[in-house]
């Protein structure tokens, strides 16, 4: 506690190991992109095995890219595109010193449209999947051609689109807290830190998706 | 007169205020967000896992003074090898300098308060114990059989044992080495004291900051793997099953990217350790610093492009094979410049010899040898026939308890003072780190000669002919346990009845011994200021 009279004069959501808020602004930026590097290399594991199996099974990989369905693929990078719109609308209004309506009103929207991805995702892709027996090692009735590799195929489109759907869920957590900050007047121009590097993460995630939309949904010549 | 005498009353109440009496209870130890205390944590709890590996280890070499085996059913003794080896290397080599001495050091050594983000820190280490946790639980309720690589597809297909929650464990605790990466490298970007230059950080932060460029570039990728690894065994979907067109040869490229990286890992701390230790106590700076800086670096940048080494007979390709032959080799350039720069540093110092620098010594001579034999395995040839064979064993054990733990344990007695504020017997330390040294030769030096002699690794029972220099092996193991207990009983004595440290009883240079022994909590009483060079020892001091 002591740490915190000493300190009284910066501003709210000043960490006592600090000298001053501009270098904890710096290190919370830096550490996020760090943690971002981790999570390429996570997924980037996933995206080699990927290409390392295309390449070995082209043929099968690309029937099993037509199990999938590209209107609701192509709606959720919609919907994902936009939200990163509307979660760097909240940023700027934090930036720019706008009231906190305004900022929770962007958030709030960043994490519908989230909600809506993961929704749709839910719905009509792997409960669809469930039904037509193609979730393999759940409820797999594929009997088409080359069985193995289509196998193969969706579980990679599985693990790749469950693992980020799983960053998806981490994010509305985050996206939660932060309009619980706001509304307890935590930032200000000043200081706006969780947002940005909040906005930072969002960001990545979204960017995943816009790699996983063409590798799993558009290969084959199927537009 | 009245504010002097203040002085007086105020200077011995400020110091006997430290970082350990500040808050009692366990509240304030399992919810501290202070660095040191973190360490402390992890200190407690790795030497824990340290025991339990160690406990596998010698029951192992028990066995092995029968050629057909003293003790277990070869089912039992496969579980033996695996825990012995998943603990000792993601349980303990792993965390051991980086997560206690990294975590103790870094702040107190560039002049910060704590790490940059000291509630990361503390679930770091929540993630660690729950790893554990698991770990020691699926050893307890049957333990697993697939040797610490987890090889599918007998660890996928195969195993009747507990590989899914050992592989949780690991996948765990993995992101506690992310997340203490993570915290490491904003630290030492972001968190410097003024005038602490890049160039004038002390060799162990370097080092520090290589393995964490490992932790944060490595880790990820042995968790999905054995993210990959667990799914195909639960769900019976095979990524590495060749039925469905898998390769288990992926696993072992995707293995190898994060566990030969981790080999240094284990090795780049301690050798920034042994570079702390060789200027302490040769009362010289360091010769060539640069030099051993940059060569901590290109040994992390180098690890990523070595793996396939550890697959030169497992069906890669030769052409592959010749590749990472040559990469291979390179590893030793850094690695010699490091052992030369402190060869030279030891050059006409004036040396002393309590317990830290024996294991420094220690250190040099046995990470030597091993990084030599190392060579004789980067050699295409020459590892078709030592593959696979106790030569492999005796290597890594070189460089892993000769390197790494003798680091570790140099790192402990050179920082202990400051950690507790507390002295140890130095002639028990000195005798500690000499019984460390013939047990571990003991043990480990036969070993060279079986394994070139032919006997492979990870068998139960061998033939009769080799027993002699199986029994010299085991006999050293039970030195080398004695050899770490009795530090384990002085250092726990000293803690209550060892005499006060003072701020820097070996005289050594570094911002650490310029606070309190045990410091604040906040390290320092104001963030010094710095204005000279790492190891900045009196140069009369260099000619005697």
């Amino acid at each position: 506690m002591a740490e915190l009279a000493t300190h009284g004069a910066h501003p709210q959501g000043f960490a006592h190991q600090f000298e001053d808020i501009e270098q904890q602004r710096d290190a919370g930026r830096l550490g996020m992109w760090v943690f971002l590097v981790t999570e390429i290399l996570f997924f980037g594991g996933m995206f080699t095995s990927y290409t390392i199996y295309r390449a070995l099974h082209l043929e099968s990989f690309i029937q099993g890219s037509h199990q999938l369905e590209v209107k609701f693929g192509a709606t959720n990078t919609a919907v994902l595109i936009f939200s990163s719109l509307t979660m760097a609308l909240a940023i700027r209004a934090a930036q720019t010193g706008k009231k906190k309506g305004q900022i929770i009103f962007w958030l709030v929207l960043t994490m519908l449209l989230g909600a809506l991805f993961v929704g749709l995702k839910l719905r009509f892709e792997w409960y669809r999947d469930y039904v037509d027996g193609i979730i393999p090692g759940v409820h797999w009735f594929y009997n088409g051609p080359h069985a193995p590799g289509v196998k193969m195929f969706m579980c990679f489109y599985f693990f790749m689109t469950g693992l980020h759907a799983i960053h998806m869920i981490v994010g509305l957590g985050i996206l939660a807290v932060l309009v619980s900050m706001t509304a307890r007047n935590k930032f200000s121009s000043e200081y706006y830190s969780p947002l940005e590097i909040s906005g930072l993460y969002w960001h990545f995630v979204d960017i995943v998706w816009i790699f996983l939309f063409p590798l799993l949904y558009l290969i084959g010549g199927r537009y | 007169m009245s504010t002097a005498i203040a002085e007086i009353h105020e200077t011995p109440a400020e110091s006997s205020v430290n970082y350990l009496n500040v808050t009692y209870g366990i509240k304030s130890w399992l919810l501290t967000l202070d660095h040191k205390r973190i360490g402390l944590l992890y200190l407690g709890s790795i030497t824990l896992m340290f025991f339990v590996g160690g406990m596998a280890a010698v029951l192992m070499r028990l066995h092995l003074v029968e050629p057909q085996g003293a003790l277990f059913e070869p089912e039992t003794y496969n579980k033996m090898f695996s825990t012995h080896g998943i603990i000792m290397v993601f349980f303990f080599l792993v965390p051991s300098i980086p997560a206690t001495l990294g975590n103790f050091l870094i702040p107190l050594m560039i002049g910060a308060r704590d790490v940059a983000f000291p509630r990361l820190n503390l679930m770091s280490w929540y993630l660690y114990i729950t790893g554990a946790a698991f770990a020691l639980f699926a050893t307890l309720s049957g333990g697993v059989d697939t040797g610490w690589t987890f090889y599918p597809p007998y660890s996928s297909t195969y195993s009747q044992t507990h590989v899914v929650i050992v592989a949780l464990g690991v996948f765990i605790a993995g992101f506690s080495s992310i997340l203490t990466g993570v915290n490491f490298i904003v630290t030492i970007h972001k968190m410097r004291a003024p005038g602490m230059t890049w160039f004038r950080l002390p060799l162990f932060i370097w080092a520090m900051y290589a393995t964490s460029l490992i932790f944060v570039l490595g880790t990820p990728v042995i968790a999905i793997t054995l993210f990959l690894l667990g799914m195909e065994r639960i769900l019976h979907v095979g990524i590495f099953d060749p039925a469905v067109g898998g390769d288990p040869l992926l696993f072992q490229h995707l293995f190898w990217f994060y566990s030969h990286p981790a080999v240094y890992i284990m090795i780049l701390p301690g050798m920034g350790v042994i570079s702390e230790l060789i200027t302490a106590f040769s009362r010289k700076k360091i010769f060539g610093y640069a030099f051993v800086a940059f060569s901590s670096l290109s040994i992390a940048v180098i690890s990523f492009i070595v793996w396939g080494h550890h697959m030169f007979v497992t069906g890669q390709s030769i052409y592959a094979g010749l590749v990472f032959s040559v990469l291979s080799f390179l590893v030793a350039i850094p690695s010699a410049v490091k052992v030369f720069n402190w060869t030279a540093t030891l050059y006409k110092g004036s040396i002393s010899y309590e317990a830290p620098m024996l294991y420094a010594l220690g250190f040099i001579g046995l990470f030597t040898i091993g990084g030599l034999t190392g060579l004789f395995l980067a050699a295409l040839a020459t590892d078709v026939h030592l593959n696979g064979t106790y030569f492999i064993v005796a290597h890594f054990h070189y460089v892993m308890v000769g390197g790494a733990v003798m680091a570790y344990m140099g790192g402990l007695h050179f920082w202990w003072p400051k950690i507790t504020g507390r002295l140890y017997p130095d002639l028990w330390a000195r005798i500690a780190a000499a019984i460390i040294f013939i047990g571990f030769n003991l043990t480990f030096f036969p070993q060279f000669v079986l394994g070139y002699l032919g006997m492979p690794r990870r068998y139960a029972i061998y033939p009769a002919e080799f027993q002699v220099l199986n029994v010299m092996s085991s006999a050293g193991a039970s030195i080398l346990g004695i050899g770490y207990i009795i530090p384990l009983i002085y250092f726990m004595w000293s803690m209550r009845y060892g005499p006060p440290a003072g701020p820097n009883p070996w005289g050594a240079k570094g911002l650490e011994w310029t606070t309190q022994s045990p410091p604040l909590t906040e390290n320092f009483e104001t963030i010094p200021i710095v204005t000279e060079d790492a190891y900045n020892y009196p140069s009369e001091a260099a000619h005697g």
